[in-house]
């Protein structure tokens, strides 16, 4: 059993460069390729930086930064959820969506007293609590629904998703029909709220830091926990891994892929109610394609649609180059039509660089 | 205390077609190992499906010592002490060591707060146990499979499981591993253990089991103690009739050397240096432990890895095989030594797996494919070979083992090759079975076509092959005649750069 040491050993930084400065030329050669390919998209990052900043300095300027850091920290939730869906080999196209339908929901139960165009005009003034437990309950449910239909039925997600969120839009835009509204945007909202989320208890050399982004890190280090520490945490991986292996050990597969969807919707609740605040206009575009930068972000972290792969931190990870590469392609005036482009050509790269890891070379 | 630790009285199962098991009665003791053989199948899967309530028995009992049992998952048998660990090993390939031991049962903290100390601490002790060198912490991928088999071992023990089944545990292990194996078993018979050990291999059987139960055609044929048994008394136990010989004659001619494989040497697989030649007419065997290099070294010959250095002549004629397309131009033929992982296409029908490696014949202008033409060679396959099937439309996945490697065979025969790669061709096959695949080989040898053969089993390289290369740590370390050789002087080359 002495073999399986020496393979991790292997492993370890200072015998990999031993190894490394023993090597032919061409495996040197050869060996700073790889690197390069296994690198290439913090590379290319760190050079988009000091290209953009060459071009523009405002854009390292500490307002910038904080900019920036509040975008992904607006973003990390719904993020976080959906990485759970991907480490099970699944997928969630309805968190755009859930997350629009919780942010139109927050607003107009929200809205001012004194608002002209209320949308529930004889609403009294609701406690922020009692919609926040509100806005949770509702994603619990879809992502409970996504959830089960995935579990029992034994759907692949990309359809129970897809399904749901046609039935979540269309529920969103009958909502908006409601009361005095008739689908308009929903703004005017009660300053005690916005105050709650896009207010500051800080400031950094004069920049205020959005109260929401200590919330952000909050919950990610509530889901770090979930994640790392948790039998219900180990089991998603277990289940993403190899559902057989879990299944024959005793865990429940069922409740485990439900368990997951129904947190992942709670994120996107979460998300819905700190977005409503932070846009403070919401319609039935709020949230749109939301769930298409989560999943990029996921992959660009390296979770893995794989299965069973998946860190906090490369969440994280992922959410800010994501954004650090928006932010940057403003900085620079590139128009938003090519931006779409530019994104697209990222995931690909990501994941082809991600796939590369899990491929045994012959 | 009762008598025997696991008693299965008169279990009878049919499915719509068959009866699948006909009142077998299968008795553990204490602190034994009962081997329990017989030909795909027999029904020794069906009755261990019983046992785990994976299946449920039409008639009879199940009594766990003394106490009428009947489990009605493989969760609830292992609760109650009796495991399973499987040949497929399921298990959570990119978790840890650790994390696979303890799923399903993770030891908290309020409930659920996993204790992370106590986890590793408990599987060390288990390990220690065990002898088992393990680090708790490594991603089950990065083990060898003697390794990961190992872990579902002490998965078995760590529940204190006193019954025990073990499916052909040692079909990927290599000489040394199988010594730990067994071992362990010696270990867990001490404990009062009742171990089910299922095995094609007899020379195994023969050394670490105290009873032996043979099954055929869904009945209990005989329960004998190991002891009084001989290799040729469960042959005929087995197949109801006598197997004369276990390999047929052969009467191939050896011609003039068809392919030419100098120091060959591979950039990712360990192959390092490798000349040899081979001749028309030629069964040459690959012998060496698990981890030689054998399945790499036909695989790069077959152009499935990257070659770094070293040339190979085709009759002379330098050949690249880059791809296995290539090769597969050049007359070269591979059967894959996970058949089901890179052999069969299991949803697939007959047709479908047999024609695959030649489409291009097919096409009649251009586009669309000769069904006629398709199921001709299909139905010549099912003949020469004499497959076993309802017909050329069944999915391949429902035969037996031997018979979806006939069908491969049949596939890459209708290549026409010149060079045929085989790897294990006749793991996980009965007996009865394997006899038609050696009879095969030595025909298509006898066609004078070359014939390379990696295999596990010595016994069968030694009555098979006319030359045996012997590989160790990626080289070769030697070439011996099969006339002259034998089980040890194979041992001794194979054990040289290890």
């Amino acid at each position: 059993m002495s073999n399986s040491e020496n393979k991790i050993s292997k492993w370890e930084p200072k015998n990999r460069f031993m190894a490394f400065k023993q090597s032919s030329p061409d495996e040197k050669r050869r060996a700073i390729k790889e690197f390069f390919i296994n690198n290439l998209l913090y590379i290319l990052l760190l050079a988009a930086i000091v290209g953009i900043q060459i071009y523009d300095s405002r854009f390292l300027s500490l307002s910038s930064i904080v900019n920036i850091i509040s975008l992904s920290a607006a973003n990390l939730p719904i993020a976080l959820g959906i990485a759970g869906c991907i480490i099970l080999t699944g997928t969630d196209l309805s968190a755009g969506r859930i997350v629009g339908l919780t942010a139109c929901i927050a607003a107009s139960l929200l809205q001012a007293s004194g608002y002209a165009n209320k949308m529930f005009p004889s609403l009294p003034t609701l406690p922020i609590w009692a919609v926040f437990a509100l806005i949770i309950a509702i994603g619990a449910l879809v992502g409970f629904i996504n959830g089960f239909c995935t579990a029992k039925f034994k759907l692949h997600p990309f359809i129970v998703t897809l399904a749901t969120q046609l039935i979540t839009y269309g529920v969103l835009l009958i909502y908006l029909m409601q009361g005095t509204n008739n689908g308009q945007s929903i703004s005017g909202l009660d300053p005690k709220y916005t105050d709650f989320i896009t207010g500051n208890m800080f400031k950094l050399g004069g920049v205020a830091i959005p109260n929401y982004i200590f919330y952000a890190i909050g919950i990610t280090a509530v889901m770090w926990f979930i994640w790392n520490k948790t039998a219900f945490g180990k089991n998603m991986f277990a289940v993403g891994s190899n559902p057989e292996a879990a299944n024959v050990s005793g865990v429940s597969v069922t409740r485990t892929i439900i368990l997951v969807f129904v947190l992942a919707g709670i994120m996107y609740g979460i998300t819905g109610f700190i977005e409503a605040a932070r846009i403070g206009s919401n319609s039935a575009a709020t949230g749109l394609n939301y769930e298409l930068d989560a999943i990029a972000a996921c992959v660009i972290g390296g979770v893995s649609f794989v299965g069973g792969i998946g860190r906090i931190r490369g969440v994280i990870l992922g959410v800010v180059l994501l954004r650090i590469i928006f932010v940057g392609l403003t900085f620079l005036g590139i128009d938003s039509n090519m931006q779409y482009v530019i994104k697209g050509i990222i995931i690909l790269v990501a994941c082809a660089i991600d796939m590369r890891k899990y491929l045994v070379r012959k | 205390m009762a008598e025997y630790l696991l008693e299965m009285r008169n279990i009878s199962k049919s499915f719509p077609s068959v009866k699948a098991l006909d009142g077998v009665s299968l008795k553990i003791r204490a602190g034994s190992v009962h081997a329990l053989m017989g030909e795909n199948g027999a029904g020794k899967s069906t009755l261990m499906k019983c046992l785990f309530g994976i299946y449920a028995a039409d008639e009879g009992e199940i009594l766990l010592e003394g106490r009428r049992v009947s489990f009605k998952n493989s969760k609830e048998a292992l609760e109650n002490g009796v495991a399973m660990v499987h040949q497929e090993l399921n298990q959570a390939l990119k978790r840890s060591v650790s994390d696979n031991l303890w799923l399903g049962r993770y030891p908290t903290a309020l409930g659920f707060i996993t204790r992370e100390r106590v986890m590793r601490e408990r599987t060390l002790e288990i390990f220690k146990d065990l002898e088992i060198d393990v680090d708790p912490d490594t991603i089950m991928s990065r083990m060898s499979v003697s390794e990961r088999q190992m872990v579902e071992i002490a998965k078995a023990v760590s529940y204190d499981s006193k019954i025990i089944v073990l499916d052909e545990p040692t079909s990927s292990l290599n000489d040394r591993e199988v010594e730990h194996l067994f071992r362990i078993i010696e270990k867990l018979k001490a404990r009062g253990c009742g171990i089910i050990y299922i095995s094609h291999k007899m020379e195994e059987i023969l050394k670490i089991s105290d009873d032996v139960s043979v099954m055929r055609d869904g009945k209990h044929v005989a329960t004998e103690r190991a002891s009084e048994l001989t290799m040729d008394r469960i042959i005929k136990l087995m197949v109801g009739r006598e197997l004369k010989e276990r390999f047929p004659q052969k009467n191939n001619e050896i011609g003039e050397v068809v392919l030419e494989v100098e120091d060959l040497t591979t950039r990712y697989a360990p192959i390092r240096d490798v000349s040899f030649k081979l001749h028309s007419g030629e069964i040459v065997g690959v012998a060496g432990l698990g981890g030689a290099g054998r399945t790499e070294l036909l695989e790069s010959i077959f152009g499935m890895c990257e070659k770094k250095s070293g040339r190979m002549r085709l009759r002379g004629k330098e050949i690249r095989n880059d791809s296995p397309r290539e090769a597969k131009k050049n007359g070269f033929a591979l059967l894959t030594e996970e058949r089901r992982a890179n052999g069969i296409f299991g949803i697939l029908d007959i047709t479908d797996n047999t024609v695959i490696s030649g489409l291009s014949k097919y096409r009649s202008g251009g586009v669309f494919l000769n069904e006629r033409k398709m199921k001709k060679d299909t139905e010549w396959s099912i003949k020469s070979m004499r497959i076993k099937t309802p017909s050329r439309s069944t999915k391949i996945r429902t035969l037996s083992g031997g018979n979806q490697q006939k069908v491969i065979l049949g596939r890459w025969l209708l290549t026409e090759p010149e060079i045929l790669l085989l790897d294990e061709p006749t793991r996980g096959i009965d007996v009865g079975a394997k006899y038609e695949i050696y009879q095969l080989i030595i025909k298509l040898a006898e066609e004078g076509k070359c014939v390379m053969m990696v295999s596990s089993e010595m016994p069968e390289l030694l009555g098979v092959c006319d030359r045996i290369l012997v590989m160790s740590g990626g080289r070769l370390s030697g070439e011996l005649d099969a006339s002259e050789a034998t089980q040890e002087k194979i041992m001794e080359l194979a054990s040289r750069f290890a």
